[in-house]
């Protein structure tokens, strides 16, 4: 249900695509996710990609959280 | 001779004799084991330390070694983990009928390159042959000699408030090496086994201090099971900081595929050491110069708290209670 | 590795919890539903950066712990059925059903078999074309597409040995009944992160609508677990529940569209036996009319003896937030991960494994 880790899309082969994350590659079946590009990170659940990640989300999550840290700082 | 091993290699005739010469004292070749009697004789005295290992690794043959080096890298640690200088192995195989001779012949170059490493002889050793299906394919038992030097008391039971724990280098390696051969896990990557003799790099530690305290190889069970272990022989507690830890990148990763903790993962070529706080520096540094210990760290110390316990303060801050491992190690979803 | 790396990081989890503290007034009590988070929470040491105002509780999301011990029973002796390979995630193995386990079944010579993948399911059904191979369905909506999938692949690659146990289950009807037994109070929800990227944040809606209750879905990383807590402090003291993503890198409102339509083209809702709370009406996956020459439920006929629970084990009120592993009787005493009694004890992520492998220690501080 819940494990799933961000990996990189390094090659797509139709359904499938060659991922790698740290070293580590594995093909995943990306047939709920057919608008993954290469670059892309997907969330990795048992050998399927199941949602594309957000990189501007991501990068927005982590500017909320700096500030947020500042904050605490000042005190 | 034929290309597999047959049932009549076992049965102690012809076969069995031209097996031995040519399958095996190639590799071994020793004043005593080519003596080829019954039982091999060698003179030491002193303290002696004696261990002995069963193999069945799966599969026979993984990135970094294979079933040959590990037994022989194992027992050879076993006897260096209470400081002893490795001296003499057995070598006993149990063979499934047909096995194919070529891999006998590869294991049998692994053990004899191990063996040259570690500075041991194999003086004593047997075959014998099962029905096909009766064994996994080949199954090794190992057991091993050697000499304590006088002074030198290292035992699990030793570890005393304030000692420092030291870890020689990243973990997870070989027990990640071998999920990735694993049918149905199917991912690649280019990490090897850390399957390796340390017996000179324990030699070199002892050495540079004589108040080594502990010396354990964080096999099955991982480092954890093995911090546990001295807590409980020893009797007190230990702490040790999840950032100091050393992990591969890789190693990492593959953990959080499958869902397993770095820290239970099984290692054949590292080795944990309680030692006196005032000694902890230079033996780090001495590690280091070691091809085996180059990664090495120090990564927790020994308390009078929680006895018996092992606590992990987390990379956030938090602390939690590090337990031995539990069942097997296995891939989970969840 | 990117993407977890900077949600661990230090500095930013202290800012959080500092901030955590100050907003919190009032006591409150969460319930973190997914035993991922269960896990997460423990081995991260959660409990311990958020204040004393904060309470948590775990909840009902392990498939393993919610996996009814009559159907596990079923499954263990479909293992033991002639020609037949069990193909199933290594979460289940240990599980202790009435009488067995597919662990103790392996090793009576049943040939059970841990995959990480259906996809390897389905090659062990390719390579082993005179077997049954029956692969035991759980997970939630996360999983649940991806054993859609397995299906149509073998239906399209003609492979005519290939079953699954359906016991698949879905998320929000059990929140409701949770809810709805008023057993447990609750101010808040940690929503599954994973769940969430299948579903989306619309089906959670009821739940700050029909009983008032804050609900945050959660990433997995220390920082995405105290970022979801910190936007559920600020509605409950606010008295504004609604339901909020606090894990947008991977969760879009609509969810995944294809993953649904593949799970819709082959499951039907029905009910499902949750262990510790009963049938829940429309909780469960059935495999549709159209595939049933892949459910192992219509092609074998298996009567295992009546289930029966372990005395004194309280997974159920675990299960449902109603008790915590501590105030089980046999945690630990008896019941170990060794000699687990009950699946809480077993599985990875149930509370109970995770109290035990991830215990606090008794003097250590709390933010």
């Amino acid at each position: 249900m819940c494990l799933a880790i961000p990996v990189r899309i390094v090659s797509i082969d139709g359904n499938e695509a060659e991922t790698e994350i740290a070293g580590v590659s594995r093909r995943v079946s990306i047939a709920f996710t057919p608008e993954a590009k290469v670059g892309d990170y997907v969330l990795l659940h048992t050998g399927y990609a199941i949602g594309v990640i957000d990189e501007a989300e991501a990068e927005e999550t982590l500017k909320l959280l700096e500030e947020i840290a500042s904050l605490s700082e000042v005190h | 001779m034929d290309d597999s091993i047959l049932l009549a290699h076992g049965s102690g005739g012809k076969l069995s004799h031209e097996l031995v010469e040519k399958k095996f004292l190639p590799f071994l070749a020793n004043p005593a084991l080519n003596k080829l009697d019954d039982s091999a004789i060698f003179e030491a005295s002193g303290r002696l330390a004696f261990t002995t290992d069963g193999y069945v690794v799966n599969p026979i043959f993984f990135p970094g070694g294979d079933i040959g080096k590990l037994a022989v890298c194992g027992t050879v640690n076993d006897l260096a983990m209470n400081g002893a200088r490795p001296l003499y192995l057995s070598l006993s195989a149990i063979i499934e009928e047909g096995f194919l001779l070529i891999e006998l012949e590869r294991i049998m170059q692994s053990i004899k390159k191990a063996a040259e490493e570690a500075e041991v002889s194999i003086i004593a050793g047997d075959t014998k042959v099962v029905n096909r299906g009766q064994a996994d394919k080949l199954f090794i038992t190992t057991s091993g000699v050697g000499i304590i030097s006088p002074g030198v008391d290292i035992s699990g039971a030793n570890a005393r408030s304030g000692d420092k724990v030291v870890l020689s280098g990243t973990i997870g390696d070989h027990g990640i090496a071998i999920m990735s051969q694993r049918e149905g896990l199917r991912f690649s990557m280019t990490l090897e086994s850390d399957c390796a003799p340390l017996n000179k790099l324990v030699s070199q530690m002892l050495e540079v201090s004589s108040r080594i305290h502990c010396l354990r190889d964080p096999t099955r069970g991982g480092l954890a099971t093995t911090l546990n272990e001295f807590a409980r022989q020893s009797k007190v507690g230990i702490v040790v900081e999840e950032a100091e830890i050393p992990v591969k990148e890789e190693v990492k990763a593959a953990c959080e595929l499958l869902g397993l903790d770095p820290i239970y993962v099984a290692n054949e070529g590292k080795l944990v050491a309680v030692v006196d706080p005032a000694d902890a520096d230079k033996i780090l540094t001495r590690m280091r110069k070691n091809n085996y210990g180059r990664d090495a760290a120090i990564i927790g110390e020994v308390t009078k708290e929680h006895p018996g316990k092992v606590v992990m303060k987390t990379k956030l801050g938090p602390s939690r209670i590090v337990d031995m491992l539990s069942g097997e190690l296995l891939p989970r979803i969840c | 590795m990117k993407y977890i790396d900077e949600y661990q990081d230090n500095k930013l989890a202290k800012g959080l919890a500092y901030k955590i503290a100050q907003r919190s007034t009032k006591t409150i009590r969460l319930m973190e539903f997914c035993g991922g988070h269960t896990h997460a929470i423990l081995r991260y040491g959660i409990r311990q950066l958020v204040p004393r105002t904060v309470e948590m509780r775990s909840g009902p999301g392990c498939p393993v712990c919610v996996t009814a011990t009559a159907d596990l029973d079923k499954a263990i002796a479909l293992a033991h059925l002639p020609d037949v390979i069990i193909t199933t995630f290594g979460d289940m193995i240990r599980v202790p059903g009435s009488y067995s386990s597919l662990q103790q079944s392996k090793a009576e010579g049943a040939d059970i078999r841990i995959v990480y993948s259906t996809i390897d399911a389905v090659e062990i059904a390719k390579t082993n074309p005179r077997k049954s191979v029956i692969f035991i369905g759980i997970g939630f909506e996360t999983t649940a597409p991806t054993i859609a999938a397995s299906i149509l692949k073998a239906q399209q690659e003609k492979i005519e040995n290939f079953f699954i146990l359906s016991l698949n289950k879905v998320t929000p009807p059990v929140m409701r009944a949770l809810l709805d037994s008023g057993e447990v109070k609750l101010d808040g929800i940690v929503c599954p992160g994973h769940v969430s990227v299948i579903i989306g944040s619309h089906p959670y809606e009821f739940i700050p609508r029909d009983y008032g209750v804050a609900c945050v879905i959660s990433g997995f990383e220390p920082l995405d677990i105290l970022l979801c807590i910190d936007k559920l402090v600020e509605q409950i003291e606010k008295g504004e529940p609604k339901v909020e993503i606090a894990y947008p890198r991977g969760v879009k409102p609509e969810g995944n569209r294809k993953a649904r339509q593949l799970m819709d083209d082959v499951f039907e809702i029905g009910q499902a036996n949750w262990r510790g709370i009963g049938i829940v009406p429309q909780s469960g996956l059935n495999i549709k009319g159209k595939y049933e020459r892949f459910d192992a439920d219509k092609a074998f006929s298996v009567s295992p003896k009546p289930p029966r629970e372990p005395k004194g084990c309280r997974c159920g009120d675990v299960i449902r937030g109603a008790a915590t592993p501590l105030e089980c009787k046999l945690f630990k005493k008896v019941c170990t991960p060794e000699r687990p009694v009950g699946p809480c004890m077993v599985s990875s992520e149930g509370a109970c494994a995770a109290y035990y492998q991830y215990g606090i220690p008794e003097n250590s501080q709390s933010f």
